[in-house]
This record gives C-alpha cells, structure tokens and sequence, in this order.
C-alpha cells in the first residue's frame, strides 16, 4: 500500500511535469518544447525567456500551486471530518474566501478595474483567508454536537453558509463598480487568465510552508479515522490536532481560492480519486497533491486551448467552468451513493 | 489500577458513575457487568481519559493518569471503546498496526520490534492467514479480533474492553474470550465490560456488578452472582447453578396465564 501511494505520487508529478511543458509550448507563438526546457534550464532567447518566464510560466506555476493546495485541503477535510463530500468548495470555505477577496477587489477598487499595490498583493489572500476562516468557524461552531463534530451536519450547515457567502458575493458585485464587479466576476469563475508571480507567490509560501506540516501528522490522521476515542487512546491529542488541521486546510483552500478563484471540484474530486487509486481508508495527502495539480494544469490546457483545436472558434474557457462541467456529475453521484447509505 | 471516588457526568449535577472507588486486582481479568445504562461504558472512559471526572481520580502504577503525558498514557493502557467503526478498505493488518501509534517516532517506519509485535498480535487472535484482507469484508467476529488484536499490539500493561463479544455467537464470544484471558494469563491487568453474566462468571478472576453507577457487589464469581442479586440489581428472576466451579445462570420463564 504504502509503495504504491510514493509509485502514484511519482507518476502524477511526472505527468503533471509533462502537461505544464506542453502548456509552456502552445499558445500565440508556438515554441517547441526543446526550447522550453532550454529556457527552464536557463538557456535560450531572450524572446523566448520572456514568452516562457513572465507570460506563461506564472500561469502554470499557480495553476499546480493552487492545485496541490485544494486538493490538499480536501484531503484534510475529508478525512477529518469522515465525510467525502465535506471539501471546502462544498462547505463554504472557498465562498467565504470569495467573499473576502471579492470584498477587496470592489470596495478598494480604484473603478480601473484594476487595483493596484499594497490592496491587491497582500489585501485578496489575507482577506480570502479571513473569509474562509470565518467560514469554517461558523460551519464549525453550528455542527457541533455534545461536544464533537456531526459529520453529515458539516455539509448541510456547510452548503447553507456557502450560498450566505455567495449571496453577499452577488450583493458586492450590485454594489461595485461595472469594472471593477466585471474583473470579480471572471475571477470568480475561477480563471487562470493572465496570473502574474504576484498570483503564485503566495499560494507557494503556503504551499511549501503548510503541505510539510499537515504531512507531519499523516501518522496521527491514521489514527483519527478509527475513530477520535480510538485516537485518543493511542496517545494523538485529538482536539489540539483537529483544530490545527482544520486551519491549515482552511489557509489553504483560502490561498488557493485568492490566487485563482474558487476553482471548483478540485478539493471534492482530487482526494476521492487517489483513495480509489491507492485503496487506503483516507486519501494519502502526497498523492492526492500530485493529482490536483495534474487536474488543474491539465484543465487549464484543455480550456484555454480545446475550443480552438476542436475548430470551434479562437474562444477560452476559464479553467473553472471545466472543471464544474467535469466534477458536477461526479458529485450527484457521491450524493446519490451517500443517501442509499443512510437508508 | 486503583480507581478513587471517581465521580462522572456529562450533564452538571447529574452523575452517572458516582464516587466510585475500585482496585482493580493487577495481572488479573476482571470482568464488569450491569444493566443498560448503569455506567459501564462511563467507568471505562472515566479510567482511561476519554472523560474527565468531576472528581475523585484514577491511579496507574500510583500516577494520576490525568498526569501522565498522552503517549506514556498510551503506552500502558490501551483501550477497545464500545463498538468501534472499522473505516472502509483498511486491512486486517494495518488496522493492527495502528496500536503501534504510541510507540513511533513523527517520520520512523514500523522498526522490527513494531512487526513482531503486530504479529504476535494477529497470531494471538489466530487471523494471521486473513492479514491482508480488508476488515469491513471479515465476519462479525473476525473484525471484533482484529481490533482486539490493534489493542494487543499497542502492547500496554493493563486493558480495558468495553464489550469485546457483543453481537458475536456463542462459539465467536468464547473465541474472544479465550484471547482476553490469555492476556490475562500472561501478566496482564485486564478490565472488560461484558453482558453475557455466564461467560463473565465463567472467565473472570474478579467480577464487578454495576448498579446505578455504583458497585453493587464485587469479588470472585460464585461468592457474587447469586439469585438474590440478580433479582436486586437487573430484576430478573433467576436460578443461579453452579457448572465446574463457576455460576451459571437460567433465567425463570414467566409465561402468560
Ligand atoms: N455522551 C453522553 N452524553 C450524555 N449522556 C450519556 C452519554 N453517554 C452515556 N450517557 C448516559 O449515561 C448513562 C450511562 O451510560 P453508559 O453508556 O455508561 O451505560 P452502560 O452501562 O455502558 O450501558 P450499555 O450496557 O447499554 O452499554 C446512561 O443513562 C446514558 O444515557
Ligand atoms: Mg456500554
């Protein structure tokens, strides 16, 4: 079991490797690859470098970042809460986030449609993270009972402050102005669309900051899903590691969420797949990292370019209405599974 | 073990194990029966932190388990809680390797002296053969072994069982039984909830009767289970026969008309 999660991990980091050189090489100038590894390597053009370095190399690197830390988060989610359908683009944390980062882009907009400096580097992901923690406290605090989480409260309660938060999202949109709601509303549909170094760079602090440390507690989430009376008869201090995980799939989901909009299904589908792949009783977290990168690069290549090559028109898609379109049905089957269960 | 006036409740002013004290006999199995909702499960995680008193407090090796740091805790008791949840496409043998949680470094691998205990462990409940088979395709009483065998594997001086045979037959319950009194035998301070009182008596060194969150009666089995205790504390109307040395009880059948 164990080989074959690092046997997984390896294979979907390479092949997540191989989608973002071919997503490097396509586009307006078409380059071939050997010129992009060329370039990566710290050769190559000058042309060339600024194509591959400044314009598309940042969409790529946020496009696995963001990746890697929804489906992250998922993982956590899931498994702490017992439930696959508790991810945070189910229960409202990516909305909250939304809101918060929405709430800047509106209301410290300078009507350009553009905000500038301080506000947009460190305004939208502190705000998202502010949004999506206030989600999950809220979530938190309401499935409570006698002490201990309700797992199948988390979603109810989950999916309703979800749809409070995408509803003050609306009011926020109403309210701003036209191009500044227009610049919110693309990024809402979760859009890898012109993302600059300033995009990835705080999803890559996260990333690399909070990936180790959830890691670090693989062995005590393997004792939480026997169970938290099991767990915490195996010596794992079950509240203080709920807690601290909760917050890093939270910071997560909110990174990711602020560095390319609420890109949907990653979180959900990412986890579920590599349990399926690996058969283990909780999603291993590296796997599950590799695959959501592989998923978010690999749909951003085939939004941004499938239309075109399928001779529709020069049309893009963002990467998030690809990603709905293919995780949607995936979800109606998880609760169709989930309802059986309960009867 | 040596519980202290231990005083339990969920609810403030609403007790359900009310001052308590027991000492419970070292290397010994130790059996503890009662009716529904009298505080047997409460007892158990009252002795082993699942539940903090209100007051009173439990020894172990003469420390205040609520003393000792989580992982020495777990290294000296282990604990089955009642009716555990087996999560999906975990193996038989995985399962068994969690009990070695307490026992591992943040980043280790199982060393040598984790997998001879795990496997003593499958051994001790004879599933050494179904050791990759996921658990939530085992038999009722196959799955109740394995998570015996998770506790046995965490390798801890003293036990506690909360009703390690329930929903198991007869053949399966004494199957169980003979590993928790193994455990026993070989040094161990064993402490389980059971139901069945006959297989109680006929195992147990030190039977417990709980009533009503107290200790109703205590001490070897055929000095405690008799008819007029039965009638007492679970009302029931029984006859109390002796069968090689240990208590057996009939129930008396009460027909209508
Ligand atoms: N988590 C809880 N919150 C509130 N009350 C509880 C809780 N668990 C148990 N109780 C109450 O405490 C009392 C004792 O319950 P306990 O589970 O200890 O009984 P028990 O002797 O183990 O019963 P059983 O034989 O049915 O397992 C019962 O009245 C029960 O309703
Ligand atoms: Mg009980």
């Amino acid at each position: 079991m164990r080989s074959r999660t690092v046997v997984l991990s390896i294979l979907f980091a390479a092949l997540a490797i191989v989608v973002a050189l071919v997503s490097l090489s396509v586009g307006t100038t078409k380059l071939p690859l050997a010129d992009v590894v060329e370039v990566l390597l710290g050769g190559g053009r000058r042309g060339t470098r600024l194509v591959v370095l400044e314009l598309r190399l940042p969409r790529v690197a946020t496009g696995l970042l963001v990746g890697i830390a929804f489906a992250v988060s998922g993982a956590l989610l899931q498994t702490l809460s017992r439930n696959p359908l508790a991810s945070p683009d189910i229960v409202g944390v990516n909305s909250g986030a939304s809101a918060g980062a929405v709430a800047v882009i509106v209301l410290a907009g300078t009507g350009g449609g553009n905000i500038s400096g301080v506000a947009a580097k460190v305004g939208i992901p502190l705000a998202a993270v502010l949004g999506g923690l206030l989600a999950t406290l809220i979530v938190g605090a309401l499935s409570i009972q006698r002490g201990v989480v309700d797992a199948g409260k988390v979603v109810l309660i989950g999916v309703g402050i979800a749809a409070a938060a995408n509803s003050l999202v609306a009011w926020l949109l109403v309210i701003g102005d036209v191009n500044d709601a227009g610049r919110a509303a693309a990024w809402l549909a979760g859009s890898l669309n012109s993302r600059a170094w300033s995009d990835a760079i705080p999803v890559l602090i996260a990333v690399v900051l909070l990936l180790p440390i959830a890691m670090m507690f693989n062995r005590d989430l393997s004792a939480l899903v026997l169970g938290d009376d099991v767990a915490s008869s195996l010596g794992v201090r079950v509240a203080r590691i709920r807690l601290m995980l909760l917050v890093i799939a939270t910071v997560l989901a909110a990174m990711a969420t602020a560095g390319a909009g609420p890109i949907a299904f990653i979180a959900l589908v990412a986890p579920q797949v590599a349990l399926w792949l690996t058969r283990m009783e909780r999603p291993p977290l590296l796997t599950t990292a590799m695959l959501g990168a592989l998923f978010v690069v690999l749909a951003d290549l085939l939004a941004r370019n499938g239309l075109q090559w399928a001779q529709v028109g020069p049309y893009e898609l963002p990467v998030g209405v690809l990603t709905a379109a293919c995780g949607a049905p995936y979800l109606l089957h998880l609760i169709g599974r989930q309802q059986k269960g309960r009867l | 073990m040596h519980v202290e006036n231990l005083t339990l409740a969920y609810v403030a002013d609403a007790p359900v194990v009310d001052g308590l004290t027991l000492e419970v006999p070292s290397g010994q199995l130790t059996a503890v029966v009662g009716p529904n909702g009298s505080g047997k499960s409460t007892l158990l995680r009252g002795m082993s932190r699942l539940l903090a008193p209100k007051s009173g407090r439990v020894l172990l090796d003469g420390k205040d388990i609520h003393q000792l740091p989580a992982r020495e805790l777990a290294r000296k008791l282990g604990v089955l809680p009642q009716g555990p949840v087996t999560p999906e496409g975990i193996t038989a043998a995985e399962l068994v390797s969690r009990g070695r949680h307490p026992h591992r470094g943040l980043f280790g691998r199982l060393t040598g002296a984790d997998d001879a205990a795990i496997n003593e462990a499958l051994q001790a409940v004879e599933l050494t053969e179904l050791r990759d088979r996921p658990v939530d395709q085992l038999s009722g009483g196959q799955r109740q072994r394995v998570w015996i065998a998770m506790v046995l594997a965490q390798g801890t001086q003293h036990l506690l069982l909360d009703e390690p045979t329930t929903y198991l037959d007869l053949a399966h319950a004494v199957d169980v039984m003979n590993v928790v009194h193994a455990a026993a035998t070989s040094g161990r301070t064993v402490v389980a909830v059971l139901h069945d009182l006959t297989l109680a008596a006929q195992y147990a060194d030190h039977l417990v009767v709980m009533g009503d969150g107290q200790i109703a009666a205590q001490g070897r089995p055929v000095d405690v289970l008799t008819a007029a205790l039965l009638d007492e504390v679970f009302g029931l109307k029984a006859t109390v026969v002796e069968v090689g040395g240990a208590p057996v009880v009939v129930p008396d059948r009460r027909l209508a008309g």
